[in-house]
């Protein structure tokens, strides 16, 4: 059906694309593995440069440990919220879960400024907590709304079941539904983690110590200080983007069906 | 939903029953229980979103620099986004950034995603996986990339001196002029993936028997791409477009990184107004409204869309 021609032109226009998706990675890339910025050998070595000179390691740090905090407990706040959203007869649902959604649209800009202010009031602000917890709040909007989703698509025979069998609702929630709800809930974990570990604002706002940088401050600010070529922030920025990636190349599905169905969020 | 209606005939006498409805479907747990359940998600959100916005909404009725005791300006805020030619100029760089960001992409997105529909390609989960790239990557290393590009030594003024437009070349994101465009084609980048994704996934959800009845009557490619393909993904359209602007919007990390607004405000966005009044200029109450104004169009543009694709089973 379809004429050589037309198939020729096809792959030329996904060659096309594929180049621009690719060049500034390449960009990145190319340059972070290329020689140093005095003109030596570098590769490799470059990596090893950037972390020092860039002190990535505690900005790594912090973002493994706020991404890891975030995740967490907004993954079981969402679980059991949604859970309760999704099979039970919640009283004032109307009003409460359409509250929930509205965190899915309110964007970080308008928060984040009351947010410093008050909490510098109890001298919160450039704390972990600080960074952590309002995107534990940002995280649970979106994590409520897609676990009910998921609780809500499951056969209500299954919590009758283990309702018989004499099971409470913790014990229905961990031991029936929780355990083949697993590709949901990975499906969470991923977006809560690539929002988090890619978050610039409210770090920016809230962390003035730059022991509590994160990962993406870090780069910003090597950026600033280091100007003399462009090689160690090339590997800098491959530092702080790998984490991120090679959760992605091992669970693009997720990412995509979870930017995809979860798309009220943004 | 009470099920008395459907009593079998056995049960003629209500009072020969044990109880009164026992066990009816969705009876279930305690309201309590409930709401136990809903709590500890709805503290955080409440303490860390909720009241957050009604401060703001509250900041933003005063004129505050964040110290010394604020004074009350009614409206006076929100007067200024329309009346102040400095934020007047940032939401119209928004507006510009939309195109870039939504428009653009969507359409390349179409058309990459009928083009992938129709040609039964090789390496399409390959392509997907490169497309959708950008979307992963944080907007700080995104903009890394991006001024390298865009510097004067930078690929870009090499592609261009490589195919003899040597004289076009310049520091792009100085430019008064171009900066607002540049940084707009690095949304493009960004957003691509996203748009051309969910098209193809709407596209595949068409059924292969229209096509082909389409073809019978003798339809070309573009034929059919506006009589089946463009209607049948009405709904991802609209998801991708709303996605896509209200992505353009809260554009900050990427203005930050690459212009910081400048040459001048000529890439000031609201996003990065909010930021640059609340804690460099120190106007608290002006960077408040600018927020709660952003957040009313998000708000509105996700519930315009929303009456307009309602998307079925969703």
């Amino acid at each position: 059906m379809i004429s050589a021609t037309e198939r020729t032109a096809n792959y030329a226009v996904l060659l096309v694309f594929t180049l621009f998706a690719l060049w500034p990675i390449g960009t990145v890339l190319g340059a972070a593995l290329g020689p140093d910025d005095a003109g030596g050998v570098g590769g490799l070595a470059n990596f090893a440069a950037a972390w020092e000179q860039g002190r990535f390691g505690p900005s790594m740090l912090t973002s493994v440990a706020v991404s890891g905090f975030v995740v967490v407990v907004a993954g079981v706040l969402s679980v059991l919220a949604g859970y309760a959203f999704g099979t039970m007869r919640v009283p004032g649902a109307p009003v409460l879960f359409p509250l929930f959604l509205l965190g899915l649209m309110v964007p970080g800009e308008v928060i984040v400024v009351p947010l410093y202010f008050d909490l510098r009031t109890f001298g919160l602000t450039n704390t972990f907590w600080a960074i952590a917890l309002p995107q534990v709040a940002q995280s649970v909007a979106f994590g409520t709304f897609w676990m009910r989703a998921y609780f809500r698509s499951q056969p209500a025979s299954l919590i009758e079941a283990g309702r018989l069998d004499g099971a409470g609702t913790w014990r229905i929630l961990w031991r029936i539904l929780v355990p083949p709800a697993r590709p949901a809930i990975v499906t969470m974990v991923v977006l809560t983690y690539l929002w988090t570990w890619n978050e610039f604002l409210i770090p920016l706002v809230m962390a003035t110590d730059q022991a509590l940088r994160t990962a993406p401050l870090g780069l910003a600010f090597f950026q600033g200080q280091y100007t003399s070529g462009f090689t160690l922030l090339a590997a800098g920025a491959v530092i702080v983007a790998a984490p991120v990636l090679i959760v992605y190349l091992f669970l693009q599905r997720h990412f995509i069906r979870g930017m995809l169905e979860g798309a009220v969020r943004e | 939903m009470a099920s008395g209606g459907l009593a079998t005939p056995a049960t003629t006498a209500p009072a020969a029953r044990p109880s009164p409805e026992p066990r009816r479907r969705g009876l279930g747990p305690s309201p309590w229980t409930a709401l136990a359940y809903i709590a500890p998600a709805f503290v955080v959100y409440a303490v860390f979103l909720l009241y957050p916005l009604g401060r703001a909404v509250h900041l933003s009725l005063f004129d505050w620099d964040g110290l010394t005791p604020a004074t009350f300006v009614g409206l006076g805020n929100y007067v200024d986004v329309v009346a102040d030619d400095q934020l007047r100029a940032a939401f119209g760089h928004a507006l510009v950034l939309i195109v870039f960001f939504a428009l653009l992409p969507t359409a390349i997105g179409i058309v990459l995603a009928a083009v992938l529909n129709r040609a039964k390609v090789r390496g399409l989960a390959f392509f997907r996986m490169i497309v959708f790239l950008p979307q992963v990557v944080a907007m700080v290393v995104v903009g890394v990339a991006w001024r390298r590009i865009y510097a004067p030594d930078g690929s870009l003024n090499d592609v261009l001196a490589a195919v003899g437009l040597g004289a076009l070349g310049r520091a792009w994101l100085g430019d008064p002029v171009l900066a607002l465009p540049a940084v707009g084609i690095v949304g493009t980048w960004v957003q691509t993936g996203l748009a051309t994704v969910l098209l193809m996934a709407g596209m595949s959800r068409i059924p292969g028997e229209l096509y082909e009845a389409c073809r019978l009557d003798g339809a070309g490619p573009v034929r059919e791409f506006f009589a089946i393909t463009l209607p049948a993904v009405r709904a991802e359209l609209a998801v991708a477009l709303t996605l896509t602007a209200v992505a353009a919007l809260r554009t900050f990390d990427l203005i930050y990184i690459t212009t910081g607004g400048g040459p001048g405000n000529r890439t000031s966005v609201p996003a990065f107004e909010v930021f640059n009044r609340a804690f460099r200029l120190g106007e608290v109450g002006s960077a408040a409204a600018i927020g709660v104004t952003l957040t009313v169009i998000i708000f509105v543009i996700n519930l315009g869309v929303a009456r307009i694709g309602e998307r079925g089973g969703r």
